[in-house]
């Protein structure tokens, strides 16, 4: 049996002063810190998938009042995948963590009902939520997997609503950690992962060290329902909640959004009676 | 004063009669019976408690003094609450629906709506209607989702492994199901609604102890065992029948029930039979008694699954009961308590009803929305159309009448009301006949559309063709709207009669009695006032209920003087007694939400007022042209009885072909 150690701090007083030491150390804990994975899983709350999008009269953005929103469908299989570790017993804990308006706590209750045991809500409301992106939610990320001493961060590989694909990223950047992003496979092999990723053309396969940040693709798993009694159960479980600020996260806009405009409608088409017509219309529309 | 004097004193005849207890028809006396009241048998026992001002009851033999309850139950006393009892006196009782009831405090709706997306999302995802439509069952993995979602066991307490759901939130989440699946409705509603309701409401801490945890997660199914082949609106001829056995440690039960929702499924069975029991005379008579009964206690079989019009995915079976064997502690309720106990289960469970098919109409009126707003013909969108939106408008007005009278009978419910079984009678037939029309109108702007499988409306309609049968079917439960209603009215009219016996210091009772009257008579009345409740800006419709209501009472005491006892053998009168309470209802239900949703300033306010104001316009008509006709010499009652006797007699319509051969 190895020793209950808190595998993270022990890593930042040695780090600094004996390079062969960490790599020994980390080979020895990994072992250990296998089944004690503590998972920082990020959910997002966005319009839902089945929603008809509209645009605002002003073309400042997209209607979200009244309209249904839900967890980001690439959120909800990082959840599950992490729900999944722990069922296997590779994980300890799941942090289920949201960066919204207040509404974002019932993402962060839908991700405890999944499985998660606790949840982070940091609170981002009107123009700082419109203006945050990538960068602003990466840093947040980044402190909090420091903060709570995770040593696996799953987020989906992007959101359906911005669609960046820059989160993981930039937390896997700003942490130091190595990235497995667009998994679609991810198993456990000694003292790393084995994550098949799904590239271009085909499937890559990498192994990552611990701590690592994996972004979820679409075929990674097929996401729970999350049911009543686990709802109900949730309800117990807490959600702590912060400010951007207490991560020293500052959230001034780094861009800013000109316009949102609807795809151009598709313009009618016409009928011809013969391919003479079609050529001439063709020559005349100066096509051909 | 003269004159009013005498038109009191022969409606106090007419009450006289009407309590008399010889001379109703025994199977009239039975359909009233099924609806929780021995109506016939209980006259003299209502004198009794009626004309004496009620000091200590002797106590009585317990069979008798259960009887009188259920009776009580289902005419509750003068100072009842319930809305639907009120108008039958021509009154507004305001407690129950003004204003628009709300039961939720803030932690069960945040949790509610927590539970609404999943269930909605399991049933978009995972559940798919057609199939189970097309394989005849709930398809295993919806079956097995279902389980884990924890749809069965909505209503059971959380400490016994269920969700423990309000009346209210349970309707929210059924509305859901109503709206995707009514076949995976019914085999929940079987299992929850009714099958194991018996154990919920009636059960003893150990019954509930022992049942309702395996319950609640689905690990075992049950059904409600009440219809048999030669019984089924007259619930009290049943023939399955449970005797002591020779040491008293069992009843064996032997019979045969048909068309059982989940019989084919079912582990536990609430099984109603007859029982003999003393009668006080040295013999025995038999009184029903429910039992709970388990697959496992031997000679439980079930016949194989019925081919049915809709609802196919759920199983409906008959179930067969051969020397079965159930210990004593299985006797739910009080030997010879069961009529009362079935009918407490079937009066519990309408209001579900009601809350599914308000979320059937939303899924068919989304399909015609969608349709009406895309389908061009004549070079116009086909929403452009008077005929298109005459239908979507009455889809829209009758889904949010049901919505409406749902949620404001399970919040009475909730609110801890006994008297709810009229509102929850008028839900249940309205609610069935309003997601009847509106499926039917969708599919008639889907047009050969919807007349296609693939679109998923033409299985609705069938699935929803059962609701206006099942559970007391629409006919049944409109003579027992009308009946208890009447008796009601008929009991407090004694009232009036025990103050006519000494006119001198019951003066003031008798002149305003008669003023009513003679208002009521001359046009002058405008009927009880509901202005203070009611949104300004919807007084006239307002009004129009005050009017329908003192209509309505006028004309039941006028039914009552006329037919006295003989009012139950009116069929064609109390249909339309029945229709216009069911209307009056309804103007009640949506004038009461409606002022809310005004006076909240919600954004839907104004659409919601043109809804209340149009059904109430219309509504009112109704209820006019009803009493009318009900009390009217001229209706066409006695040719359509004729009419139905000629081809009855002929087995076959009755006239000559026109081609002559």
């Amino acid at each position: 049996m190895w020793p209950i150690f808190d595998y993270g701090r022990f890593v930042s007083i040695i780090s600094s002063s004996d390079v062969y030491g960490v790599v020994w150390m980390r080979s020895l804990a990994q072992l250990h810190k296998m089944a004690n994975l503590r998972v920082l899983v990020g959910v997002k709350r966005v319009i839902d998938y089945a929603v008809k999008i509209r645009v605002k009269p002003d073309n400042s953005g997209v209607v979200t009042d009244g309209v249904k929103h839900s967890m980001n469908p690439f959120c909800e299989i990082a959840m599950e995948e992490a729900v999944r570790l722990k069922e296997k017993k590779l994980a300890k804990e799941i942090i289920a963590v949201s960066c919204g308006p207040a509404q974002a706590q019932e993402t962060i209750r839908t991700a405890l009902a999944m499985g998660a045991d606790r949840g982070i809500h940091v609170e981002v409301t009107g123009k700082e939520y419109e203006n945050m992106t990538p960068l602003h939610v990466s840093k947040i990320m980044a402190k909090l997997a420091q903060d709570q001493e995770a040593n696996l961060v799953i987020l989906g590989k992007q959101s359906i609503d911005g669609d960046n694909n820059q989160t993981g990223q930039m937390t896997a950047a700003l942490l130091d950690w190595p990235q497995a992003t667009f998994a679609s496979e991810v198993t456990k092999e000694n003292d790393h992962l084995k994550v098949v990723r799904e590239i271009d053309g085909g499937l890559e396969t990498v192994k990552v060290t611990l701590p690592a940040v994996i972004t979820a693709d679409l075929r990674l798993n097929e996401p729970r329902y999350a049911t009543l009694p686990n709802i109900m159960k949730a309800k117990k479980k807490k959600i702590a909640k912060h400010k951007a600020a207490d991560f020293g996260v500052d959230l001034t806009p780094t861009l800013e959004v000109v316009g949102v405009e609807d795809p151009p409608v598709r313009q009618a088409g016409q009928k011809v009676e013969s391919t003479e017509e079609l050529v001439a219309k063709l020559k005349d529309s100066g096509v051909v | 004063m003269l004159r009013s004097a005498l038109k009191l004193a022969l409606i106090q005849r007419s009450v006289a009669v009407y309590n008399l207890k010889e001379g109703v028809r025994p199977s009239l006396a039975s359909v009233v019976r099924l609806n929780q009241q021995h109506y016939a048998s209980t006259a003299a026992k209502t004198q009794e408690r009626d004309v004496e001002p009620e000091p200590e009851k002797p106590p009585k033999p317990k069979v008798v003094q259960e009887e009188v309850e259920a009776e009580v139950e289902a005419a509750p006393s003068a100072g009842t609450k319930s809305f639907g009892f009120g108008m039958f006196m021509g009154q507004v009782a305001p407690e129950q629906v003004f204003p628009f009831p709300e039961v939720l405090d803030e932690e069960q709706k945040e949790f509610l709506q927590m539970l609404v997306d999943p269930v909605d999302k399991f049933f978009q995802e995972q559940n798919d209607a057609l199939k189970n439509d097309m394989i005849e069952k709930v398809d295993d993995p919806t079956m097995q989702g279902l389980k884990e979602m924890g749809a069965f066991g909505l209503q059971v307490p959380q400490k016994l492994g269920g969700l423990g759901l309000s009346n209210t939130q349970y309707a929210r989440l059924v509305e859901i199901v109503g709206e995707y699946d009514l076949g995976v409705g019914i085999t929940l509603g079987a299992h929850q609604s009714i099958g194991f309701k018996g154990i919920l409401i009636a059960g003893n801490p150990e019954q509930k102890a022992k049942y309702l945890p395996k319950l609640a997660t689905g690990e075992t199914v049950a059904a409600f065992c009440l219809t048999e082949p030669a019984s089924g609106s007259d619930a009290s001829s049943i023939k399955t029948r449970a005797v002591l056995s020779d040491d008293g440690k069992h009843f064996i039960l032997n019979g045969g029930k048909i068309w059982i929702s989940n019989g084919g499924l079912a582990e536990i069975f609430t099984v109603f039979a007859q029982t003999p029991l003393p009668d006080g005379k040295g013999g025995t008579k038999d009184k029903v008694t429910a039992f709970i009964v388990e697959r496992s206690f031997g000679g439980v079989t079930n016949g194989p699954p019925e081919k049915k019009m809709g609802i196919k995915a759920s199983n409906t079976a008959e179930v067969y009961f051969e020397d079965v064997k159930i210990p004593l502690e299985n006797v739910l309720g009080e030997v010879g308590g069961g009529f009362k106990i079935a009918m407490h289960i079937l009066n519990n469970g309408r209001f579900g009803m009601a809350a599914a098919l308000s979320g059937t109409m939303k899924g068919v009126i989304k399909k015609a929305a969608d349709h009406a707003a895309a389908r061009t013909q004549f070079g116009e969108k086909i929403h452009k159309f008077g005929a298109i939106q005459e239908k979507l408008a009455r889809m829209a007005m009758m889904q949010y009448v049901t919505e409406s009278m749902a949620y404001m009978i399970s919040a009475n419910m909730d609110q801890g009301s006994k008297d709810f079984q009229l509102e929850a009678a008028i839900s249940k037939i309205y609610g069935s006949e309003a997601a009847w029309f509106a499926t039917d109108e969708a599919i008639q702007i889907l047009g050969g559309m919807g007349y296609m499988r693939d679109c998923g409306v033409e299985r609705v309609m069938r699935d929803l063709r059962i609701f206006r049968i099942f559970e007391g079917t629409n006919d049944i439960l409109r003579l027992f709207v009308a009946l208890t209603g009447i008796q009601f009215a008929g009991k407090n009219l004694q009232e009036l009669q025990r103050a006519l016996k000494n006119p001198l210091s019951n003066m003031g009772v008798i002149s305003a009695a008669a003023t009513k009257r003679i208002k009521r008579k001359l046009g002058l009345s405008s009927g009880p006032s509901l202005q203070q409740y009611v949104d300004p800006s919807l007084s006239s419709q307002s009004t129009q209920v005050s009017k329908a209501i003192d209509q309505f009472g006028g004309t039941i005491e006028d039914v009552l003087m006329k037919h006295g006892k003989k009012i139950i053998e009116q069929q064609f009168l109390l249909k339309r007694v029945a229709d216009a309470a069911i209307d009056i209802y309804g103007m009640v239900a949506v004038l009461s939400r409606a002022s809310r949703s005004i006076q909240r300033g919600d954004k839907t306010a104004d659409y919601e007022k043109m809804i209340c104001t149009v059904f109430c316009n219309e509504a009112s008509e109704r209820v006019t042209s009803n009493l009318a006709t009900a009390t009217s010499g001229k209706n066409d009652f006695k040719l359509m009885r004729d009419i139905a006797e000629e081809v009855v007699q002929k087995n076959q319509v009755v006239q000559d072909h026109p081609l002559g051969f």
